[in-house]
């Protein structure tokens, strides 16, 4: 099967400001991009893995975690693991960092 | 890969499946069926769901995505109704046909349903499922007199959700005491009077011959000739093991699916686990067996060498409020056993310990449990208690949690903790070591350990204090710190704020040496609330530091869109301020226009980005709907209108509303003016109420109409507006200063006590100074929405939606 890898510009590093999530949309599909502390960028499913989950883009972020602001689990930004003592995973998607343009791959 | 098939989808099947995902998560292609249409659920707190604790999704143990994850092959609502075991393939009611290399039968049980005329009418029930409980709740809104069939542990349980649905409710038992097989008759009688003073009411020695009315129930009659009304039965008698399948299919039932000590049945490769499983002729119904079950079968079918499951020794508790309760082994005496027993009738305290050969082997304990997790491992362990004085087995507080420390020691790994959760003593003390906890609160965020009955708390200390060996300060486990973040308690926060003079969350976090450098969401809003509370006039907020509501200036909603509520001060509006609402609910196609509960009108399902603009088409001020802050003053019509009406309540509710809005406070505060005793604003139940009588205002404190239904206690009778004012605002601000963040008013009312805040609000100096210090941080306030409107910086960062569309 051949897969196209898709490469999608979606901010300026120097515009995201650190702790904040972006709400992302590309085609129908909904990601949180966040800048952590230590100049990180991440990009989530924008969705907590909670059967009534909310949108991640919204939650407050500590270090590289991020807390659903629905249901408070907390999710590693780094690989989107729902931390104990709840579980889940929230999908992560590549991101790739080239003179200050950040693109998610897809 | 070989195929496992179990037929059942509940708490012990689903925990053996986990444990074999655990070991050999490549080793099998996993299929489930389950006859209830939900994911695995935990059955326990079907009565805290009954008894309006929690809700169903709260219960849910593995959601679907779990199975989804762990490429478990779900089928719910199915049952399979015959397992062909040579041909090792199970047939389904829905015509499925699977095979199967190894067979896991976890049926479960149903309620026992008594073989009386009328069992089947409408309106009888088991206690079982959520099914039943739906039933139950649905019921209770309609009828009103319920009867309960059996006075044991379900059948209490069952009753005291009845009770707390607002139903009358009988239970009918048919030996002299309750709980007979786990309480003796002192226990029995003290628990029977204490449930009796809660509102139940007992009908004992008494036995249901007869279930009366036509197609549905309403009443019931007894083999004495009398009869009660009910139009809810209830049956909770105990549990009967779903054994059709197996025994339909030539797997050898007794009570139970009859297994060994490595649940194995009589057929090979087919396996029973759980209520449906007979063990050395018990059948267990407790959480705390079956895991232990599921364990020894997991590792079984893996092919991991393993001990043999030899049965268990079960401990019961009943989770009633305002009953502390614990049993376990035997209970009577008889010619080869001591007691020790202590009977405080006073303070409703009954203990008793059954010895036998210098061992324990019964423990019944009322009105005071906290030996429990203590007696009931000597109990399991069988020590030998002949060096013991009999008071140092009944009592333990006084040597505090150091004295099972050599127990802790001793202690295997794999030793399971907390039954509930299925926590062993290596996952406390690995968590413990990797993650640098040192109180218990941290330990049960972290492991889950203690977080549902709260049974195995005190062991747990042990084992915290056992691993961090002189770095335990006992002290220091056991306050209450204000998140996991920190071992510093709210006092320690805000006197180290003050004495360092700490001005940002980020300084105090740093400082205060947090383990979790950027915090939580538990400490960083109260962080950020007490600085804000310290440093009156700053305008130092981390917004950032907020939750999303706080943050946004909005409600969010389950489907990410927000909420917004203009302010209406008092409940009044005017004609131009309800077409510019229509117009924007037109212009922007909301999709709800709603009345809330406190007088004003709210759009809901609007989309973030279009907040901003929403709200300057709007032009009116935030109604912080959202917010920990005063949210609304609910007015009635008053002496303007209303012929009842002795005072003006709207004007007071509308000067009220203007001056302390957008105040910060530790939880939200809402308020009431009513212009007489009728009191149409529900002052009763606010935060502060206002009650007009003839030539004065009364003032009602602590009320609350929300999770914690508190009526209001009268605080003070004043004369004048201005005296209201004052009072109101030296209230607020004592509040403000005291309570820990996110502490309800009516909460922190009866943690500090009505006549101490009487007694504050009596001293003239102290009402001004608490007035002044209110009025300066007042000072700091704008509406957020006008702000969010003039500033670009607040709608890029906050409010705008980035849409890509690729190839475009």
């Amino acid at each position: 099967m051949i897969k196209t890898i898709r490469r999608i510009p979606v901010a300026h590093y120097s515009n995201l400001k650190a702790r904040t999530g972006y709400s992302i949309r590309i085609d129908d599909k909904e990601m949180a991009l966040f800048k952590v502390s230590n100049g990180r960028v991440y990009a989530l499913e924008n969705r907590s893995s909670h059967p009534k989950g909310g949108v991640l883009s919204e939650g407050l972020v500590s270090g590289e975690y991020v807390y659903c602001p629905v249901y408070d689990w907390k999710i590693s930004l780094v690989d989107g693991k729902v931390q104990a003592p709840d579980n889940g995973q929230v999908r992560t998607y590549k991101i790739e960092i080239e003179k200050d343009v950040v693109f998610i791959v897809l | 890969m070989k195929k496992l098939v179990m037929i059942g989808n509940g708490m012990a099947g689903v925990r053996t499946i986990e444990e074999i995902l655990k070991l050999e998560p490549e080793q099998f292609e996993i299929t489930i069926f389950g006859e209830e249409p939900y994911p695995n659920y935990n059955r326990i707190k079907l009565s805290n769901i009954l008894q309006g604790d929690v809700h169903f999704d709260d219960i849910i143990i593995n959601p679907l995505e779990w199975y989804k994850d762990n490429h478990i092959q779900l089928y719910t609502g199915e049952a399979v109704v015959k397992i062909d075991t040579k041909a090792k393939k199970v047939f389904s009611d829905q015509g499925r046909e699977v095979q199967y290399d190894e067979l896991i039968i976890a049926t479960g049980s149903k309620a026992i349903i008594l073989p009386i005329p009328g069992a089947n009418k409408q309106g009888v029930t088991g206690f079982r499922d959520i099914k039943d409980c739906e039933l139950m709740i649905k019921l209770a809104n309609q009828y009103k007199k319920a009867a309960v069939i059996g006075g044991g542990l379900l059948g209490l349980e069952a009753a005291r959700g009845l009770l707390n649905l607002g139903m009358k409710v009988d239970v009918v038992h048919l030996m002299p005491h309750l709980m007979e097989r786990q309480l003796d008759h002192v226990a029995a009688s003290m628990l029977k009077a204490e449930l009796e003073a809660q509102g139940m009411n007992f009908l004992m020695e008494k036995e249901t011959v007869e279930i009366l009315g036509d197609e549905r129930v309403i009443g019931l009659r007894f083999k004495d000739g009398s009869q009660i009304e009910a139009d809810l039965v209830v049956m909770a008698l105990g549990i009967r093991s779903n054994t059709e399948v197996a025994k339909n299919s030539g797997i050898y039932v007794n009570r139970g699916i009859v297994v060994n000590d490595y649940m194995e049945t009589n057929v090979p490769h087919v396996y029973a686990v759980g209520e449906c499983a007979e063990h050395r002729e018990i059948v267990y119904g407790l959480v705390a067996p079956l895991y232990e079950q599921a364990k020894v079968l997991a590792n079984h079918i893996c092919g991991k060498e393993t001990e043999p499951y030899k049965g268990s020794v079960t401990g019961t508790q009943l989770k009633v409020a305002g009953v502390d309760l614990f049993s376990a082994g035997e209970i009577h005496e008889d010619s080869t056993t001591k007691s020790i027993m202590v009977h405080n009738e006073y303070e409703g305290i009954y203990k008793k310990v059954l010895i036998r050969k210098n061992r324990i082997v019964g423990i019944v304990l009322y009105g005071d449990t906290k030996d429990s997790t203590r007696l009931f491992r000597m109990l399991t362990k069988q020590e030998d208690i002949s060096g013991m004085t009999s008071v140092s087995i009944l009592h333990s507080e006084c040597s505090g949690a150091g004295n099972t420390g050599d127990d802790v020691a001793s202690m295997p790994d794999d030793e399971l903790i907390c039954g509930c959760n299925g926590v062993t003593k290596g996952v406390i003390v690995e968590a413990i070591k990797t993650k640098g906890l040192t109180t218990l609160d941290q330990v049960s965020q972290c492991t889950n350990a203690g977080r549902s009955c709260g049974r195995c708390k005190p062991l747990v200390a042990s084992i915290l204090s056992h691993t961090l060996g002189n770095q335990f300060n006992e002290k220091a486990a056991s306050k209450t710190s204000i998140c996991g973040c920190t071992t510093l308690s709210r006092e320690e926060v805000i006197e180290e704020i003050k004495t360092k003079g700490l001005t940002s969350v980020k300084e105090v976090m740093n400082v205060l040496e947090w383990n979790n450098e950027e915090g939580c969401t538990k400490c960083r809003p109260a962080i950020n609330y007490y600085l804000g509370m310290i440093y009156m006039d700053h305008g130092m907020d981390d917004r950032d530091s907020r939750l999303v509501n706080e943050k946004m200036h909005a409600n969010i909603q389950k489907d990410g869109t927000y909420s917004v509520v203009p302010r209406m001060y008092g409940g009044v509006t005017t004609a131009k301020d309800l077409k510019k609402i229509a117009e924007v609910a037109e212009k922007y196609h909301v999709p709800l226009v709603k009345l809330t509960g406190g007088q004003r009108i709210g759009l809901f399902g609007v989309k973030k980005e279009d907040l901003p603009s929403i709200w300057k088409d709007l032009d009116m001020p935030s109604g912080y709907a959202y917010g920990k802050t005063l949210r609304t003053v609910k007015t009635c019509v008053g002496s303007q209108f209303c012929r009842y009406g002795t005072q003006d309540s709207m004007a007071l509710g509308i000067e009220l509303e203007k001056k302390f809005e957008r105040l910060d406070t530790p939880h939200k505060v809402k308020m009431g003016v009513s212009a007489c005793p009728r009191n149409c604003s529900e002052a009763g139940i606010k935060d502060i109420g206002f009650v007009g009588i003839d030539g004065g205002w009364e003032i009602y404190v602590g009320g609350n109409g929300g999770v914690d239904l508190r009526p209001a206690d009268l605080l003070c009778t004043v004369k004048t507006k201005e005296e209201v004012m004052e009072i109101t605002g030296a209230y607020l601000q004592y509040y403000r200063e005291t309570a820990n963040y996110l502490e309800r008013t009516s909460k922190w009312l009866e943690r500090v006590g009505l006549k101490h805040v009487q007694e504050v609000l009596a001293d003239k100096e102290m009402r001004k100074a608490l007035n002044e210090r209110l009025d300066k941080t007042l000072k700091k306030y704008v509406d957020p929405w006008n702000e969010a409107i003039q500033s670009k910086e607040i709608q890029d960062k906050y409010y705008m939606k980035h849409t890509i569309k690729v190839g475009e």
